[in-house]
């Protein structure tokens, strides 16, 4: 077994102790690192929303059959929108507040598209952990604030939609929307 | 991995002694759960539980399996499957049920097991390994419990899938691409049905693994027993076979039989009844609660109800919920008193009870709508649990005047009938340390 080959042993390194052949560990070790990470994303990315979940969907709402003082739920992107019309009362009771004083400031005005501040358009989607509050249909529970109450952990949401106590951080989502007709209005 | 004073098997057929230089699996049984693994003689039936948790997780891949066979995880039919499992396939309302039962009697059985090993100092060294592994094996089992309650597809699966995934949405920045990348889309549908499936197929399966490391982790030191002792020599110890077999399988009778009381005659005492309901995204039931075994947790979750140093009460909620649990696996390292058992820790003894109490406390409030005085009382329950291992543990360990131990699980055990050890016998034996497998 006599061979001229000689083997790198500890006692080849150089004076700064490093070897040729750590080069070679480093970079095998960085090339499977790489190739690794490009088979992993889209392992993880398939989990992501597919193309027909993210086809935006919009809907047309017609506004005309709600009374002052009613709500109507209507779905949009698999989650419930309310559409209310508030009567003069609400809308005093909303605007008597000082919303700087809120846990997420915002006016009535600043929820509501100018001209149509009798109409508050929200998600109907707590923003705590997503249930549904009530308030939205005859004769639900709305809280000691008049709007809306999240049965799950006792959010309450005010004239304006907007979070007034309970663990909720923010006010209820205002969608993308725009009127269409006085009556009419088109979301998403 | 036992002690020197353990039996070695013997191969007694041709067989026999054929298979064990080839592959020695009678071996490995005899040495993990034969006559070769001597085990402290004064295990109580608490010890039981460990092996009703295995059991437990057999009937659970068993009935599983065979449900998995049957049930359609589509958001259209889902709800409809179940129902047909129930009424059309041939036994197939029992494999439901005991899936169904099954799953909560797991939890009953693991919780047991959970606080027999706080009350005796089970996680205490050389057992810390142990106790960790055993706690990664209650997070998958949430997890698992958690999506398999998903699949039915009713209105608690749909508001709890709901409640649940928007806990990783409070996460700052990054939450809501989290909350989405889970969902598969922007509210729980037919993307989130599917993969919950697959997953609460896969995880029990990963849970069998880590139970394999947790049950070599536990026969590296050998268990531990009610007076925390460790064992000195061949007289503290009774060869596991027949011994603990047999009243292990005595266990496992009685065990079976509340099971089948609840599968037979309550099967749905422990669940909730709005599930019969089919899942509706539009109408949040007016009282949404999870499983009865995670009920603790929720109660710490709603705990938190104002904004608090900059930090929003929902961030609150889900950082307190996640370290409820990963404060246990601190617990080895909190609590440094040298003696395990608190049969000799008369002042730990006292809070561990109220630990108990507590844990039950939390279990009432989060089954209660969020409403006074239960807010308040859940509050006070989820501080008192976190005073309990951060501040009350550490001082116990302290400042405790502990009971002086016997010298020796044998002293102990014939202290109890009035009798003393022959002169010489505790300890004497040369090895006290197991010794790794041969």
């Amino acid at each position: 077994m006599a061979s001229e080959t000689q083997l790198p042993h500890g006692d080849d390194l150089t004076i700064d102790g490093e070897r040729r052949r750590d080069f070679i560990y480093v970079a095998t070790g960085a090339f499977a690192a790489v190739g690794a990470a490009a088979v992993v994303w889209p392992l993880i990315n398939q989990m992501n929303p597919s193309a027909d979940v993210l086809a935006l969907a919009s809907i047309d709402l017609d506004l005309a059959a709600i009374q002052p003082g009613q709500a109507i739920v209507v779905p949009w992107r698999g989650k419930p929108v309310f559409a209310r019309q508030l009567t003069p009362a609400e809308i005093a009771a909303a605007n008597k507040v000082d919303a700087k004083t809120l846990r997420d400031p915002e006016t009535l005005a600043q929820r509501t598209k100018p001209g149509n501040e009798k109409w508050l358009i929200t998600l109907g989607v707590c923003t705590h952990l997503g249930c549904v509050p009530l308030g939205a249909r005859e004769g639900e529970k709305r809280g000691d604030f008049g709007g809306y109450f999240c049965p799950c952990h006792g959010s309450q949401y005010d004239t304006a939609g907007r979070i007034r106590a309970g663990p909720a951080p923010k006010n209820l989502e205002v969608p993308q929307y725009a009127f269409k007709s006085p009556t009419s209005v088109a979301i998403g | 991995m036992s002690f020197p004073w353990a039996k070695h098997y013997e191969p007694t057929t041709d067989f026999g002694r054929y298979m064990d230089s080839r592959l020695p699996l009678p071996r490995l049984v005899y040495g993990a759960l034969g006559a070769g693994y001597p085990t402290p003689k004064n295990l109580n039936y608490f010890y039981n539980f460990g092996v009703l948790a295995g059991v437990a997780l057999v009937i659970q891949i068993i009935t599983g399996v065979v449900l998995g066979m049957h049930y359609a995880a589509n958001t259209g039919i889902a709800f409809d499957s179940v129902e047909f499992i129930m009424r059309d396939v041939n036994n197939g309302w029992m494999l439901r049920y005991m899936h169904a039962v099954g799953a909560s009697f797991f939890f009953a059985v693991v919780y047991v097991h959970i606080f027999r090993g706080l009350y005796y100092g089970s996680y205490k060294p050389p057992r810390e390994v142990l106790w960790l592994l055993g706690l990664v094996i209650f997070l998958l089992m949430m997890a698992t419990a958690f999506m398999g309650y998903v699949l039915v597809w009713g209105q608690m699966s749909f508001w709890g899938a709901t409640v649940i995934t928007n806990l990783f949405s409070a996460v700052p920045i990054v939450g809501e691409a989290i909350h989405t990348w889970l969902l598969g889309g922007f509210s729980p549908d037919n993307a989130t049905l599917n993969r919950f499936f697959s997953l609460h197929y896969l995880l029990p399966f990963i849970i069998f693994g880590v139970i394999i490391l947790h049950v070599w982790a536990l026969h590296i030191p050998g268990s531990n027993n009610p007076t925390g002792v460790d064992v000195k020599g061949p007289q503290d110890t009774v060869p596991f076979h027949p011994y603990y077999t047999a009243k292990d399988f005595f266990g496992l009778g009685v065990y079976l039989t509340i099971f089948a009381i609840f599968v037979f005659f309550l099967p749905n005492a422990l669940g909730e009844v709005d599930n019969y309901i089919p899942a509706n995204p539009l109408s949040t039931p007016p009282h949404i609660v999870p499983e009865w075994y995670l009920l603790p947790f929720y109660a710490i979750l709603k705990a938190f109800t104002t904004n608090f140093l900059f930090i929003p009460a929902k961030l609150w909620g889900v950082l307190a919920m996640l370290s409820a649990i990963l404060l246990l696996f601190f617990l080895p390292w909190l609590d440094t008193s040298p003696v395990r058992s608190n049969s000799y820790r008369p002042l730990n003894r006292i809070f561990f009870w109220v630990l108990v109490a507590d844990c039950i406390l939390l279990g009432v409030c989060g089954g209660k709508l969020a409403e006074e005085p239960w807010v308040r009382i859940g509050q006070l329950a989820s501080a008192y649990y976190f005073a309990h291992f951060l501040i009350i543990i550490p001082l116990i360990a302290r400042f405790e005047k502990t009971l002086p131990l016997p010298n020796s699980i044998s002293e102990s055990v014939l202290a109890k009938y009035g009798r003393t050890p022959p002169p010489g016998s505790a300890g004497s034996f040369g090895g006290t340390m197991p010794q790794p497998a041969e």
